[in-house]
């Protein structure tokens, strides 16, 4: 490539190459590759969608008459409205709590805190069906706290918010506690010498160390319940909100080209909280640096009492609405026969795939988490600690947060239209576990992404200035320092895809073929064929499964903290 | 015509090497789970050779997905989806046409109306009321026992519907209404019942397992689903309104290049005959073969009479129109309150 025209001496120039290639170059032709390969798996398919929203049903151009035509059937500005507040509401109402929560578990000396992480993570753990059915039974017209919620109705905008909140609370938390748990001390020892009180060191020390996490999660919080059709749909009776919209438009009327239309517009607040985001991300410098000593909170009965009293409505939350739905799964006919079975559990007799569907999902989950883990971490090392072209990285970041603005069922019916191609060499993996491992990892990229960032973001540059000064590549500064120090947040992330991949539906529903039927699309068939109590169960099975892969996970960190990060324990 | 000699020759090559070979057949279908086994065990007694392998889902997301897959389809049947679905296909020419054998023992409102049919009908699932007989007598709710019934000012508040524009029950009660009541007083019908309406939902079986549930006390739903709560001890009364019943064909067609063709129009050859009628028999009440169908628990005994002379082409034909008028009188002012 490099020719000997502008090199005399080809010796020389090989040497020259090899030196760019393990220089700067090689790592931004693996980023394009990176940005390559998320192409391939959001970008082209979503463009088959989406451009449709441009097009007739008979494919011909037809520029923005779609748009106007949906813009003028009325009704879109209250649900335009109504998306807008819902998600801004849950957004404060959940970054609010997981920051709060974050804090109880990172600056105070609280015992029993790995089990409390459990208990906040439960959420993920657990099919978006579960949620549904216990506030239906928490709150409903049968409801058992009927009575709380003084008059008004589950259903509506007070149920999303409620199911919104408890399903996008750990994704909040993740990010938080990335950003949270590695303290500097030495600004907390800055503080205490200046005399600053416990509030005062809290705004100046604890919120700006965590300002990335905080956006961060708002954009995600806010993008995800914007996008989210599931809980309005089971729960949100007829408040119209825009993603509901898209299920009418595709599932109810198979008009594709309304649904893109629809996607389209959905894109837009995303892409403003996305520009937002990256507006306040200039500023952020690496909070943990090479001279951090690990930040170790004092004894202070006060702060912890406060602690324990921020966390523990969360949690409490956050069993009921589990163990509601543990006992949904073992009633015989809700309301009306409350005897007790485990009838429920026997899986073997039911419909929509039994245990082979629950093989598939575990299959299916672990490749998930396998592919995904890898190829999250290693572009955001790329991103964030290797010399990258600011356009390259900025490109890459928009890549990665993509997925996120995009709702599971156009991304399902976006795979269809671009792998199921018959000029699409791709069209083979089409009906296989394989394509679901890779919808599932597109649509799960964002907040793994983030959360890997967040961890790497929290590195000193100095690592590397160190590493290259002792002659030591970027690549044993990744693999001796940066890997070890970021285990945490790559088992995070690695636990993060498994339990998505184990509990999505939206998607999925879309692209498993004869061979490979999912558990959690078995709830919802079993669900929509009235079959509560079996759902239940079976949601339950998946809630159970995911918890397991928590606790493994948890041994592992916890296995990985005292070994390769000795120096920094107290810490925890 | 190419395709067909092809696979003829194909057929008759697998015949000659007296091949027990299977063949597979991906069928998709809407058809309830909890049926597919016995649909699939009692198909395999007559034809061991050929495997089926279910894709199900919602109607909705069946059809979404056929019409997704048109440049490449991965079905070769489609076994029980309803007729407006099925008619979508036809006109993106993804059916292909077939009469199977035995297709003159059926009704002719259960075939497409061509010479060489591109669907052909299984059985009916029909609209029906789903009253929880608790919630009713806590809230003193009489009987309901017609639509009109359900515009009484009683039962303000205490009845759910599905949403035409998300589900394709909720389109088949609009449709009939319209049609057996004349527009004009169609649309006034639904302007009052509007005012009874506690919610209208996403998907056509909710409103009765709401009802089932105890979350409301009437749901507009259909018969299938109201049966099958019922024997899962559900206190619900089940009523059919004797001004006429919505209701919908379930049929099976001919995936256009299917590579399985032989084995395709073999199922579809069983699929409507005596025996495989009075399996839907077991679950249906009405049923595409004249003279097949016996009376079902929990379905009226006329069924047949009290289903209104639906017109799917006039259904088809002004779906959008109808969509549009609903979703500006009754979606927009749903949370104005």
């Amino acid at each position: 490539m490099i020719d000997s025209a502008v090199l005399p001496n080809r010796a020389w120039s090989l040497t020259g190459l090899r030196q760019k290639l393990s220089g700067r170059w090689l790592f931004s032709v693996l980023l394009v590759a990176g940005c390559a390969v998320l192409s391939l798996l959001v970008l082209a398919p979503l463009y088959t969608l989406l451009s449709k929203s441009v097009e007739n049903k008979a494919g011909e151009f037809v520029g923005l008459d779609n748009f106007a035509r949906y813009l003028s059937s009325g009704g879109i500005e209250s649900a335009f409205f109504n998306s807008l507040w819902v998600a801004g509401l849950s957004t404060v109402i959940v970054v609010s709590l997981a920051f709060m929560a974050a804090w109880a578990l990172t600056r105070t000396r609280l015992p029993m805190t790995g089990w409390v992480r459990g208990v906040l993570v439960l959420p993920i753990l657990a099919p978006s069906l579960l949620p549904a059915i216990s506030l239906v039974y928490l709150f409903g017209n049968q409801g058992v706290l009927k009575d709380w919620l003084m008059g008004a109705e589950i259903y509506g905008p007070i149920g999303i918010i409620m199911g919104s909140c408890f399903w996008t609370f750990p994704h909040a938390l993740m990010i938080l506690l990335t950003a949270m748990d590695n303290a500097d001390g030495r600004h907390y020892e800055a503080a205490t010498a200046l005399k600053a009180s416990a509030w005062r060191t809290f705004w100046t020390v604890t919120v700006p160390g965590a300002r990335y996490g905080l956006v961060s999660a708002a954009f995600v919080v806010f993008t995800l319940v914007i996008t989210d059709f599931g809980v309005p749909k089971v729960i949100g009776g007829q408040f119209d909100v825009l993603a509901t919209d898209i299920y009418k438009q595709v599932i109810g009327q198979q008009k594709f080209e309304m649904g893109a239309v629809v996607s389209v517009l959905l894109l837009l607040p995303a892409m403003l909280a996305f520009f937002a985001d990256r507006y306040v991300q200039r500023k952020q410098s690496a909070s943990f640096t090479a001279r951090s000593v690990p930040y170790k909170p004092r004894v202070d009965r006060k702060r912890d009492a406060i602690g324990a009293m921020v966390l523990t409505p969360t949690v409490i939350f956050i069993l009921a609405i589990i163990g509601m739905a543990v006992y949904a799964s073992f009633v015989k006919f809700w309301p009306y026969n409350l005897d007790l079975s485990l009838n429920n559990y026997q899986f073997g007799r039911m419909d929509g795939g039994g245990w082979g569907a629950y093989i598939n999902s575990l299959q299916m989950a672990l490749g998930t988490m396998l592919v995904g883990t890898g190829l999250v971490f290693f572009n955001a090392w790329l991103m964030e600690r290797t010399p990258q072209p600011k356009l390259l990285s900025g490109a890459f970041q928009f890549l990665s947060l993509l997925p996120l603005a995009v709702p599971g069922l156009v991304l399902g019916l976006s795979y269809i239209f671009f792998f199921n191609h018959p000029d699409n060499p791709l069209n083979v993996i089409y009906g296989s576990l394989l394509i679901l491992i890779l919808c599932t990892v597109s649509h799960f990229y964002a907040v793994s992404h983030l959360t890997a960032v967040t961890a790497l973001k929290q590195l000193d540059k100095e690592f590397e200035a160190v590493g290259e000064s002792l002659k030591a590549s970027r690549w044993r500064v990744l693999f001796t320092v940066t890997l070890p120090l970021c285990l945490p947040a790559i088992l995070d992330v690695a636990l993060y895809l498994f339990v998505n991949a184990m509990t999505t539906v939206s998607a999925v529903v879309f692209l498993y073929g004869p061979n490979s039927q999912l558990a959690s699309v078995a709830v919802l068939s079993m669900d929509e064929a009235g079959d509560i109590a079996p759902a239940a169960a079976m949601a339950v099975l998946i809630t159970v499964t995911c918890a397991g892969a928590k606790l493994i996970q948890g041994a592992l960190r916890y296995w990985v903290d005292r070994s390769t990060r000795a120096w920094r324990q107290g810490t925890e | 015509m190419k395709h067909l000699k092809k696979a003829l020759a194909l057929s008759a090559l697998t015949f000659a090497m007296g091949a027990q070979a299977q063949t597979e057949l991906t069928v998709y279908t809407a058809v309830e789970a909890e049926d597919l086994a016995k649909y699939a065990e009692r198909f395999n007694e007559d034809h061991p050779d050929i495997k089926i392998n279910w894709v199900r889902d919602s109607t909705g997301v069946i059809t979404a997905r056929l019409l997704a897959e048109k440049e490449n389809p991965r079905a070769d049947v489609v076994w029980g989806l309803a007729g407006t679905s099925l008619l979508m296909l036809k006109n993106e020419g993804m059916l292909a046409p077939y009469a199977p054998e035995g297709l003159e023992a059926l009704s002719s409102k259960f075939r497409d109306s061509d010479e060489t049919p591109s669907w052909v009908g299984m059985d009916a699932w029909m609209a029906a009321i789903c009253v929880n007989t608790v919630e009713a007598e806590n809230n003193n709710l009489p009987m309901p026992t017609s639509w009109q019934d359900l515009t009484n000012p009683v039962y303000q508040g205490h009845v759910v519907m599905p949403n035409p524009n998300s589900s394709g029950t909720g389109f088949l009660d609009v449709s009939a209404w319209l049609q057996m009541m004349g527009e004009d007083e169609g649309w006034t019908f639904m302007d009052g019942l509007h005012q009874n309406i506690s919610r209208y939902t996403h998907s056509g079986s909710k409103p009765c397992k709401m009802a089932a549930s105890g979350e409301t006390a009437i749901g507009v739903s259909f018969a299938f689903r109201g049966a099958r709560l019922k024997e899962q001890g559900a206190p619900l009364e089940l009523v059919f309104p004797d001004e006429g019943l919505g209701w919908e064909v379930e049929a099976t067609a001919i995936v256009n290049g299917t590579d399985n063709l032989d084995a395709a129009q073999t199922l579809v050859d069983w699929s409507i005959s005596r025996q495989a009628m009075e399996m839907y028999n077991e679950g249906y009440a009405i049923v595409a073969m004249p003279g097949v169908a016996k009376p079902i628990p929990h379905f009226p005994d006329n069924a047949e009479e009290l289903i209104i002379q639906n017109d799917f082409a006039w259904a088809a034909g002004n779906r959008e129109a109808i969509l549009a008028e609903w979703a500006n009188r009754y979606d927009n002012k749903s949370e104005a309150e």
